[in-house]
């Protein structure tokens, strides 16, 4: 693998940038792998780096219907943090921080990961007490959290409306390890790295159904023809009910859209991430000057990759609320992407019931931080048949068994989560 | 989206609230062998298909019947829009 670094930078802008090659393969696939992941989406490709990396694992492939990064993982808001309350969840997500972290030197790939803060609002005196408790869970799972007064956020986000009548800003509640990363650069700085360790990235290869023997999975059937595997694992996010129902699984997860927003490009204003809490409303600025914003997912089943108007409407309404400048800015794209939202808010990363194949998925609307640890994870399912510590929570029979990891407390009505 | 009510005619969707699979009309018999089964599928497992869903919608801002909405979620089409009291009783329910 061509080794990135700044000097290489300088010394292609001396010779007229003729250096540079395409950063992974585009292989025909082989007859069999030892290990087949379906989906070239971040948690895939995380899976299949992680597999070759840390767990030795050399026959492997990433099998992707379109091309690698054109899911969620090319059209998420890009906030990470690890700023869950739960004990299934925290661990989990600190490791995936922890991850984030370290993650441009592990793939030698610039992910632009800016750890600029996240800070949560709070409107309310219960909703302080609230995310005290939770501040104090992510202490305890060795994350960072800082409650900050009203006169904090003052000074650093003086554009604030904190005299809102209706919704007054009472404090704030921050990680500053929290941050983004520039998604389209993990999905492509994954795939670089597994290819270079060896793994065929199939693109265009659409996973039709699944040879299944005597209870076990021998493989996968494409539209490039049958590509045998020792282990299938699949992560395809908003298909996973498609994918899975080939299988004949039936899974705890209903699809919707979310839709994300970016206005005309403008002056640096805004540091970090902010989030509303008393509407749903998120905004961070990217580092070409778009304020990336978006709320609420829309609520009823969905596979089409785009929003309805009302929604536009409550998430402009929740920006007014807090940004009031942001009212002069003009909309500049919008668009949607597919959660696959589980009756618990919270994933599933498992063996189902049949031998050799494994499932990862209900990451709803938000899967983008936990790439790394998921990918982690899942290759360490994939190789040794256990779960990864973090993960143990993940599994399919905690429905069945009521060990729900329910952070909102809404039940099984995916479309609150 | 808009919704054509049976008895109200065409609504904005914005009105109603979502509440998913139609198939939670058909709540198992708690008195059943394999009630705790039954009861499993019932609360947390969906088909979720990519095109013609029934589905639950509650007329929240309006006259708040339950509707049974038959609509494609590639499209966002509505092909049909039921009151979910006559589709129970069609299946033998009481309401
Ligand atoms: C608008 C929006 C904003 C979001 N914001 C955030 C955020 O700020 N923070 C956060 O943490 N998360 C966020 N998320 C969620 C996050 O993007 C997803 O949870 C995560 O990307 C899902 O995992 P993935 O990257 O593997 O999915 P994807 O990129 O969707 O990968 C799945 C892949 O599987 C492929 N596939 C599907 N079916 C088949 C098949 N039969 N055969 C072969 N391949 C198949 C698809 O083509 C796709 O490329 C957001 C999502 C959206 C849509």
């Amino acid at each position: 693998m061509m080794r990135y670094s700044g000097l290489r930078v300088i010394k292609e802008a001396l010779s007229g940038h003729k250096g540079w090659w395409p950063a992974w393969r585009n292989p025909e696939p082989a007859e069999a792998y030892d290990i087949v992941v379906v989906g070239g989406g971040g948690h895939g490709l995380a899976t299949a780096h992680y597999l070759a990396k840390e767990f030795g694992q050399a026959k492997v492939a990433v099998i992707e219907k379109g091309w690698i990064g054109g899911g969620n993982v090319g059209r998420n808001t890009t906030i990470i943090r690890s700023n869950y309350l739960l004990d299934g969840n925290e661990p989990f997500y600190e490791m995936s921080l922890k991850l984030w972290e370290g993650l441009e030197q592990d793939l030698n790939y610039n992910a632009m990961v800016s750890q600029r803060g996240i800070l949560n609002l709070i409107h309310s005196d219960n909703q302080r007490d609230a995310f005290i408790r939770r501040g104090n869970a992510m202490l305890l799972n060795g994350a960072d959290a800082d409650l900050l007064s009203i006169d904090d956020i003052k000074k650093r986000y003086p554009f604030l409306n904190t005299q809102d009548a209706r919704f007054p800003i009472k404090a704030g509640l921050a990680q500053h390890r929290g941050g983004t990363v520039r998604h389209d650069a993990v999905a492509w700085g994954y795939a670089r790295s597994a290819d270079s360790r060896g793994v065929d990235i199939i693109q265009n290869c659409e996973v039709t159904g699944f040879r299944i023997e005597n209870g076990a999975c021998k493989g996968v059937e494409t539209t490039r023809g049958f590509i045998g595997a020792g282990k299938v694992g699949c992560a395809v996010a908003g298909n996973s009910s498609r994918l899975m129902s080939l299988a004949n699984i039936r899974l705890p997860i209903e699809s919707h859209v979310l839709q994300a927003f970016v206005s005309e490009g403008l002056k640096p204003v805004l540091p970090g991430v902010i989030t509303f809490g008393a509407g749903h409303f998120y905004c961070s600025q990217s580092d070409k000057g778009g304020l990336v914003f978006g709320g609420d997912i829309d609520g009823y089943n969905s596979y089409a990759q785009r929003g309805n108007l009302p929604v536009v409407e409550d998430v402009c309404e929740g920006a007014m609320a807090i940004f009031p400048m942001l009212g002069r800015a003009r909309l500049l794209r919008m668009w949607g992407g597919i959660m696959d939202m589980s009756m618990d808010g919270s994933p599933i990363i498992d063996k189902t019931h049949i031998d050799g194949l494994y499932f990862n998925g209900g990451w709803c609307y938000g899967g983008f931080k936990a790439t790394p640890a998921s990918g982690y994870a899942f290759a360490h399912l994939l190789a040794t048949d256990t779960p990864h510590e973090t993960a143990k929570a993940y599994r399919f029979d905690r429905f069945e068994t009521g060990r729900m990891i329910d952070e909102k407390g809404m039940g099984n009505q995916p479309n609150l989560h | 989206m808009i919704i054509d009510h049976p008895l109200l005619g065409p609504r904005d969707s914005a009105e109603f609230t979502y509440m998913g699979d139609a198939r939670l009309i058909e709540r198992p018999s708690p008195d059943a062998e394999d009630a705790a089964a039954a009861f499993y599928e019932y609360a947390y497992l969906r088909d979720n298909p990519a095109g013609l869903h029934r589905e639950l919608w509650f007329h929240e801002a309006g006259d708040r019947s339950w509707l049974v909405v038959t609509r494609n979620t590639v499209t966002h089409e509505i092909a049909k829009v039921e009151l979910a009291t006559d589709v129970a009783r069609a299946k033998g329910r009481s309401t």
